[in-house]
């Protein structure tokens, strides 16, 4: 059974409801996926097979008593039911560990449940586990995690992006259909492209924060990775919408994602902003990136240029803001009420010990950076003019998107990168996300998604951007260049 | 000898008497008396993940005590983290106001010894409070337990402009700040359970001096007495160091309530760096001017104007009016004895609210709503009182048993009898008999005795058992004792 492993979630929801085979099947199949890959792969921190099998009993027993009872509607099933899942382990599920990657949350179980989380569980997913990041979401490479590395299944000796790469990766090698993710500052995007997934990041506000431990509060987001951008879009449409714990959630309602069946664009404004391909980056990435816009533009789209000239300042801004949010909420951590605390006689000692023990390098550095952007004297010159060139860079983007519909670019400037490439330069892996890091600061959605090969057989993703709350856009475009190729179909070599 | 003068500003912490927490749907409990951490939820404990959501109610009530201030509403207003590390703070910080208060520049009129004097109000804002660390040390050991039911409590914290001169002006301050608050239903203001936290910030300057001497700032004050001492306290400390040629250091003190002396908590350079930024994880708060309307519409009226209105409108006396409007139940019930009183006078009311109510209330130590008297009876009472149906004494009686009985004034009187009996041949027979059974004392008031007249008096009440009308006594009393003096010589 394992082409299981291999159909689509729709193709998987057509067959249980049929009953050609039920819930465990499909979430066993997983399983060996995972028993098979995982040793190679490492995409986990906490595997949950006794839990998914439990929830996939529970998925058929709901698929039974609904064909008993005639098959009568289809609205009377959930919409995911039975379909396996992955969750970034810096979501909270209920009684389940949620360590962050971080030593200082190893021992943490969470006594709530994210509200993303909350509403794929009401659409009737198996959760299968939660998957390796970097420490509190910090980098882009999975290295930064305190329980070790995850590889990409295209090849072992590169990292899947980061910071969201257990997802990435576990959903380029069919050990799930489907992974949720955090974005701050690329960590979805960035990792889709290096494993060759679809991956969403929505637009700042559109999936509730609630239960997602903070990084940089006003940068991060939920969201998902599938194989394709249909199947992207049903995850997202189900996560999106207001949600009163999180007051920072957009009243914006959430249309139904409908992808048209043929592939047309006509009258889709593309905008290409030169500031995304510059001197340096990867000819493999930027060949490709402008021949699936030449494709968009054969299936009817329009391509224009478009500036955004405040790009350059993204990366020493987003620099500012992420590690001052991040410093104050990373205070709580400290040995007191919950997580890790390390033995000493004396309270400031302790204090001192736990997050000394219990952080890894990179954290310290970003909180040391944003203690020193916000302390007294420092304050107007560091965090409070990055805010006021962060309200520049989203003005580029509204500007822009009074001219064209979607900006496409490269996700990252090169393919990725071998384990332990950039680990000793902080400012290289820092590089990895220039082309990311505008949408957070800015707000907007982006997906990205697969749009070739490098000669290595590494993927190389493209990334679409759209206005605020305009996701549908970025899945109707991907969706129809996805039905003229087939990137997104490829297999990775570690696969079931 | 240069004349020093003190300058003194106050921030003062109110609970907001809401039923849940400032960010969180925890309920608020009395900390002094609840269990530890009964309420306590993922939010208020500041675990990860989770998020703040402003209570409206801390907001209404907030607004509330800044319209009633005058100040200027901010329609919008920011939240801010103030960070510091202790274990009592779950987040690593608070979540308060910083640059963006949600009010600003208003009043605070309070009376002194040379008459109303207006404070100025810098800024009104909310924030959360921490939670508390009891410090044990048991068995050899010392270790400090958490408590996190007060963790996230909505917080007012209001701050004064250095307008105050003495130690008398920041009690006056302070109390009719209290009285504000429990005016308008904001916060218990009880002190000794820190539901009104008073820091005063008193520098001293030579007399007519316009720039700022340097500050010391007081803490853990709990109750009025201390916050008066304590500021009297520290200006003769500031006072006798700038006489003698020292400086004075910035600080932050602690007051000793036994030794009623201030000591050092903390120097200027051990000063916190809060690194205040605004909370990304709350929008701004948007204060609509429809919102604005509806809270002041339904202000009530304020105390210094209803302490206004009774001197200048009832004629109470200033004395009387200031003790009623300190105690806004009271002033409440007494407006409404007011209303319903049909013959009796405002004052009377007054007299007898402040008075032989107040006593009562006192001596079993109740407060009015467990009493069982509406003001209504209360009135109806009072003008019996005046119609003469009963005396002034019957009346504090009948009263006493109204407060316990619940019956009307009508009913206990003719259960017992007590009405008054106004019948001049009536009270001459009796007070014909008193004198006539009193030969003795009849002497001793004949050789000059005279005040014998009050005993006299007595007697003939307690033969009526008080129901004779007592003008009516007194003046027959005089007469036939007067007869009695005339004809001995």
């Amino acid at each position: 059974m394992s082409e299981l492993t291999d159909l689509s979630v729709p193709e998987l929801l057509a067959g249980m409801r049929r009953g050609d085979f039920s819930a465990v099947e499909v979430t066993r199949a997983f399983l060996r996926a995972i028993e098979c890959l995982e040793p190679s792969l490492h995409t986990l921190i906490t595997f949950t097979p006794e839990l998914a099998v439990r929830m996939a009993e529970e998925a058929d027993r709901r698929y039974r008593a609904w064909r008993h009872e005639g098959s009568s509607t289809e609205a009377a099933l959930p919409p995911l039911l039975g379909i396996p899942i992955m969750i970034k382990d810096v979501l909270c599920l209920k009684g389940v560990p949620c360590t962050c990657g971080s030593r200082i949350l190893q021992d943490f179980v969470p006594p709530y449940t994210a509200t993303a989380v909350q509403r794929l569980l009401d659409a009737g997913v198996v959760v299968l586990g939660k998957t390796n990041t970097d420490e509190f979401a910090m980098g882009s490479s999975t290295e930064n995690s305190a329980f070790g590395a995850t590889r990409n299944p295209w090849n072992p000796e590169h990292v899947p992006g980061g910071s969201s790469g257990g997802s990435a990766s576990a959903v380029a090698a069919r050990m799930t259909p489907a992974a949720l993710g955090s974005d701050t500052g690329g960590s979805i995007r960035q990792p889709a492209a290096y494993c060759g997934v679809t991956g969403i990041k929505p637009t700042y506000g559109r999936v509730s924060r609630y239960g997602l431990v903070a990084y940089g509060s006003s940068l991060d987001t939920v969201g998902v990775f599938a194989r394709s951008a249909a199947e992207t879009a049903l995850f997202f449409s189900l996560m999106a919408g207001h949600d009163p714990l999180d007051s920072t959630s957009a009243r914006e309602p959430v249309p139904p994602v409908s992808l048209p069946d043929t592939p047309n664009l006509n009258g889709l404004r593309i905008g290409v902003p030169e500031e995304y391909f510059i001197s340096g980056m990867s000819a493999e990435v930027e060949q490709a990136v402008r021949n699936a816009i030449a494709q968009m533009e054969h299936l009817g789209a329009t391509v224009q240029n478009v500036r955004l000239p405040h790009t350059g300042y993204a990366l020493p801004v987003y620099y500012l803001i992420a590690p001052a949010e991040a410093s104050a909420n990373l205070a709580r951590y400290d040995g007191v009420r919950f997580g890790y605390r390390a033995p000493a006689e004396r309270l400031w000692e302790m204090f001192d010990r736990t997050r000394g023990n219990g952080f890894g390098a990179e954290v310290k550095r970003r909180i040391m950076l944003g203690t020193y952007a916000l302390s007294a004297g420092y304050y107007d010159a560091y965090y409070a003019q990055a805010q006021k060139v962060r309200t520049l860079i989203r003005q580029d983007f509204l500007d822009a998107f009074q001219q064209v519909d979607v900006i496409a670019c490269p996700v990252a400037p090169t393919p990725a990168f071998r384990i332990g490439e950039h680990t000793d330069d902080p400012l290289a892996m820092y590089l990895e996300d220039i082309f990311t890091l505008p949408a957070n600061l800015a707000g907007i959605p982006g997906l990205a998604f697969p749009a070739g090969f490098s000669a290595t057989g590494l993927p190389i993703g493209m990334q679409l951007m759209s206005a605020p709350f305009r996701e549908e856009i970025l899945f109707h475009t991907a969706h129809a260049y996805q039905q003229v190729t087939d990137w997104h179909t490829r297999r990775p070599p570690l696969t079931p | 000898m240069v004349a020093f003068e003190a300058v003194i500003g106050l921030e003062i912490h109110a609970e907001l008497l809401t039923r849940s927490k400032m960010f969180c749907s925890c309920p608020v409990v009395d900390s002094t008396q609840a269990e530890p951490n009964v309420a306590v939820c993922p939010i208020c404990a500041g675990m990860p993940g989770t998020l703040p959501v402003i209570n409206r109610q801390a907001v209404e009530l907030a607004l509330r005590v800044a319209l009633a201030l005058g100040c200027q509403i901010h329609p919008v207003s920011v939240f801010a983290r103030k960070n510091y590390f202790y274990p009592d703070l779950p987040k690593g910080y608070q979540i308060s106001q910083y640059e963006q208060p949600l009010a600003v520049n208003g009043i605070l009129p309070i009376e002194t010894e040379s008459g109303w004097r207006e404070i100025r109000i810098r800024r009104v804002h909310l924030e959360e409070d921490t939670g508390k660390l009891s410090h044990v040390h048991a068995d050899g050991e010392v270790y400090s337990l958490v408590d996190l039911n007060r963790a996230g409590v909505p917080l007012l914290e209001i701050v004064s402009e250095p307008d105050l001169r003495s130690a008398q002006e920041v009690r006056a301050y302070a109390q009719t700040l209290r009285i504000l608050l429990r005016t308008l239903q904001a916060s218990s203001g009880d002190m000794e359970k820190g539901a009104l936290r008073i820091e005063p910030n008193i520098s001293v300057r030579p007399a007519g001096s316009s720039t700022l001497g340097t500050r010391v700032e007081i803490k853990n004050l709990n109750s009025f007495r201390s916050l008066e001492r304590a500021v009297a306290y520290q200006i003769e400390v500031q006072v006798g160091k700038l006489s003698r040629g020292e400086v004075v250091e910035q600080e932050t003190v602690g007051w000793d309530e036994a030794q009623e002396i201030t000591f050092s908590q903390r120097s200027k350079e051990e000063a916190h760096d809060y690194r205040y930024f605004p909370e990304p994880d709350l929008p701004p708060l948007v204060v609509t001017p429809e919102w604005v309307e509806s809270i002041r519409a339904a202000l009530p009226e304020l105390p210094w104007e209803r302490q206004r209105r009774y001197v200048e409108a009832l004629g109470l006396a200033p004395a009387e009016a200031r003790l009623l409007v300190s105690d806004p139940a009271l002033a409440d019930f007494f407006d409404r004895v007011v209303g319903a009183l049909k013959r009796a006078p405002a004052r009377m009311a007054a007299t007898w609210v402040t008075g032989e109510l107040l006593a009562r209330l006192n001596e079993q130590g109740q407060t009015l709503e467990v009493l069982r008297l509406s003001p209504e009876g209360f009135a109806d009472l009072l003008d019996r009182t005046v119609e003469g149906q009963i005396n002034l004494n019957t009346a504090k009686g009948v009263l006493q048993e109204m407060c316990m009985s619940g019956k009307p004034a009508v009913q206990i009187i003719a259960e017992r009898g007590l009405e008054q009996v106004s019948d001049p041949e009536w009270i001459a027979r009796i007070v014909a008999q008193v004198l006539r059974e009193n030969p003795a004392e009849l002497d001793k008031y004949r050789s000059g005795k005279s005040t014998l007249f009050n005993w006299f008096y007595g007697q003939v009440m307690r033969l009526t058992r008080g129901k004779a009308n007592p003008q009516m006594v007194r003046e027959e009393l005089t007469r036939c004792l007067e007869d009695q003096v005339r004809g001995e010589s």
